[in-house]
């Protein structure tokens, strides 16, 4: 993402004086100095940050390295690290469908839940501000500090939740429930980044259009479907992302819980436990990077043939 | 792994454990993120400015400055180590780090531009460091100092038979009970595993959780492995299994596992979601009749009457010809770098810190550690210090933990995971059992 701006601003830099001078531009020496630097710092920022490390990992995930000794220790091994992924470690298959249930569930219920709220706050509810400020509030919180607020509720002993249910289940600690109390905690917060999001795009939707759609005899529902979304859609295609990038990098407010064992396992958590600390199989935690870089991948293209095909249009 | 250290680091956690994980746990891991971001790009370079600084290794002399990097960034045994270090007598620049953060950032700080002696604990990453040539050997520093057990000597030894570490500190993993409710029941500390069935059971009779049971962060439960594993296939194959010389589907390991299902009934329940504090306090609250730990236990006991209650007793017996002779007791101490920049300065502060006046001055931060010498001052130990230097003065042979004395990347990524499958089901030892041992090929094949 981070690379995207130096693109329009090399850009919009050389065609903008053509326009107003209407001939060839006289580039001076530190003008074209400065330009060159402009681009220059930017292109090696994201090389650096981006590039580098991304090919790096996807190189490292073929070898065998402890991270002691210099790149002469590094072992060769082919495939071998994807292999041990697939056929001989047990947590991966739990860690990939639990970041699939948690994407498909910030679809399903905080994602829809959100735009629901926006949608229902765009109508200028009494008190619309407050239920705006309370909604959002969860989003201003870090999602570790998520987790520990749930605790309150999910505490096996003295939690709110099983004082009311009259249960014993311990929320956070029982690999049955854990996955789904913690998805509560963090779609908290995903609907009201949702709703926010939803709300601003609903405030500059045209009035006239919802009007002519009155006019025209289309109940509310109807108009919502057939003119707001539709003319929304640059909207949606962000909280699609955002939503897919919320739940492929969802990390924190599980490692806080249990550093993503027992239940809570994702490809994220089990990237650091390999790579991070004392372990350091490196090679083996970038093949497990990079397939978490294919996976985002696919939504990555996804967007993108989205976003390029309705610019085209 | 957060094992408390110190008393100072048990008091930080009397923050509600949530609260307290999101601090450490997650400043360590941004910390040791950029860390491992430097591993991945940086670590050629780093070996090579590291080698421009070892040129001028070798010299110095005992007036000259020694580097120490310590792991003991709470206040108390910070202060503690400080006049430690000041009694030496020599000029020393303390380098500290927090604690979590040191151990993650380990490989990159010996391959960089360590400090000439270094806080670390015995065990096979002290061996892995020495066989890598990072820490300098310290045969001739041993051979004159006095006060250490052949078990200490050995736990200080490289695979090359020279040895690289010097202790300071050491604590017994064992069955902790308290005095007063026992006495109150009648129990008596079982000699064998039928007695401590019979026991737990009488326990539960009596409305007790027989035995206090946590593992949410993992590893307090490879202390009840090793325990068992110890008791039923003896010392050297712990060494050999943790070496990875020995199977994991093998059907000594399966006979571990299968009395360890036989002994869950009588553990707490829902140990996956509790932390180890949590389990002491049933102990406390006498809710629960005793607890396998290491003797840190203590720290969630307040100091005095309550302190004094608690007693410990060796793992019972479970096969005749074995005994009870292993034990588990973790130690702490120092290594010096493979090129110090003042050799002299550096075994010369590696020399004090072995002896026991070192010892006695660090042993007043933390009243659950023992020192590691046989000569250290017990006239002010409590009696839970004392009978810990009878029973480790008395081990045959001391493993130190799982986590220690194997490779920290099957520790970390297959037996952490796998222990807990085992708690969450038990009944497929089989099939854990050989995940295990095909992890365990792949990863010491390297």
């Amino acid at each position: 993402m981070s690379d995207l701006p130096t693109v329009p601003a090399a850009r919009a830099k050389a065609p903008a004086p053509r326009r107003r001078r209407g001939r060839r531009v006289q580039v001076t020496g530190t003008d074209r100095v400065f330009l060159v630097l402009m681009v220059a710092i930017p292109t090696l920022l994201v090389l650096g940050w981006v590039w580098v490390p991304a090919i790096a990992s996807v190189v490292l995930s073929f070898a065998r390295w402890s991270g002691v000794g210099g790149l002469d220790t590094i072992h060769w091994i082919g495939a071998e690290n994807y292999k041990n992924v697939f056929t001989n470690y047990p947590p991966f298959y739990p860690a990939l469908r639990h970041n699939l249930i948690w994407l498909v569930f910030l679809f399903v219920l905080p994602t829809l839940f959100g735009i629901f709220l926006a949608v229902l706050l765009d109508r200028e509810l009494r008190f619309t501000r407050f239920y705006q400020t309370a909604f959002f509030l969860p989003v201003v919180l870090s999602l570790a500090l998520i987790g520990f607020i749930w605790q309150l509720l999910y505490s096996r002993d003295q939690g709110l939740l099983n004082g009311v249910l009259n249960t014993q289940i311990d929320w956070y600690g029982d690999s049955r429930w854990n996955l789904w109390a913690v998805l509560v905690a963090a779609g908290w917060k995903h609907a009201g980044y949702i709703m926010l999001l939803y709300l601003a795009g609903l405030k500059g939707v045209d009035p006239s259009l919802r009007e002519a759609a009155a006019v025209d005899g289309a109940s509310q529902v109807r108009a919502f479907f057939s003119v707001v979304l539709p003319v929304m859609r640059p909207i949606n295609i962000i909280v699609i992302v955002v939503t897919v990038i919320e739940s492929l990098r969802a990390f924190d407010i599980v490692w806080v819980i249990n550093k993503g064992t027992n239940g809570l396992e994702l490809i994220s958590t089990l990237v650091t436990q390999n790579v991070v600390g004392e372990a350091s199989r490196i090679g083996f935690g970038s093949a497990l990077a990079t397939i978490m870089l294919v996976i985002s991948l696919v939504f990555i293209t996804i967007f993108l043939s989205t976003v390029m095909r309705g610019e085209r249009r | 792994m957060s094992r408390p250290r110190s008393e100072s680091e048990y008091l930080a956690r009397l923050t509600p454990p949530s609260v307290a994980a999101a601090g450490i746990s997650r400043r360590g891991f941004l910390k040791g993120t950029l860390g491992a971001g430097a591993a991945v790009s940086l670590s050629s370079l780093l070996a090579a400015c590291g080698g421009d600084d070892k040129g001028g290794g070798g010299g110095g002399s005992a007036s000259q400055e020694v580097t120490f990097g310590s792991n003991q960034s709470d206040a108390v045994p910070k202060k503690a180590y400080a006049d430690m270090l000041a009694a030496s007598g020599l000029k020393v620049r303390v380098n500290t780090v927090e604690h979590e953060v040191f151990q993650q950032n380990i490989n990159n700080y010996l391959q960089g531009n360590p400090d000439d002696v270094f806080t670390w604990f015995a065990g096979y990453r002290m061996r892995f460091f020495a066989a890598q040539g990072l820490a300098g050997d310290l045969s001739d520093i041993w051979s004159g100092l006095s006060g250490f057990t052949d078990a200490f000597k050995q736990a200080s030894t490289g695979d090359d038979g020279k040895q690289y570490f010097v202790p300071l500190t050491t604590y017994p993993w064992a069955l902790f009970y308290r005095k007063s409710l026992w006495e109150e029941r009648g129990y008596q500390p079982p000699k064998t595993l039928d007695e401590l069935v019979t026991l737990a059971k009488q326990m539960q009779k009596d409305g007790l959780t027989p035995i206090a049971f946590a593992d949410k962060d993992g590893w307090p439960a490879m202390g009840t492995f090793d325990q068992l594993n110890l008791r039923i296939n003896g010392y050297q194959f712990h060494v050999d299994l943790m070496a990875g010389k020995k199977a994991w589907d093998s059907a000594e390991v399966k006979k571990v596992f299968d009395t360890w299902r036989g002994l869950l009934p009588y553990h707490q329940k829902d140990a996956l979601g509790r932390e180890w504090q949590e389990a002491a306090r049933s102990l406390l609250k006498k809710e629960s009749g005793m607890y396998l730990l290491g003797m840190f236990v203590g720290q969630e006991f307040p100091k005095g009457k309550e302190q004094e209650d608690l007693d410990f007793f060796a793992f019972p017996e479970i096969d005749p010809s074995i005994g009870t002779g292993a034990i588990e007791a973790p130690i702490d101490g120092f290594m010096m770098r493979a090129d110090p920049k003042n050799e002299e300065g550096a075994k010369q502060l590696l020399k004090y810190l072995g002896t026991a006046k070192a010892e006695n001055t660090a042993l007043k931060a933390d009243p659950t550690v023992i020192g590691a010498s046989s000569e250290a001052d017990s006239a002010s130990y409590t009696g839970l210090q004392k009978k810990a230097v009878e029973f480790i003065g008395s081990a045959e042979s001391i493993a130190q933990f799982l986590d220690r004395d194997t490779r920290p990347d099957f520790a970390q990524t297959v037996m952490l995971p796998g222990i807990q499958t085992f708690l969450k089901n038990p009944n497929d030892v089989d099939g854990l059992t050989k995940s295990l041992e095909s992890q365990k090929k792949s990863i010491f094949t390297s």
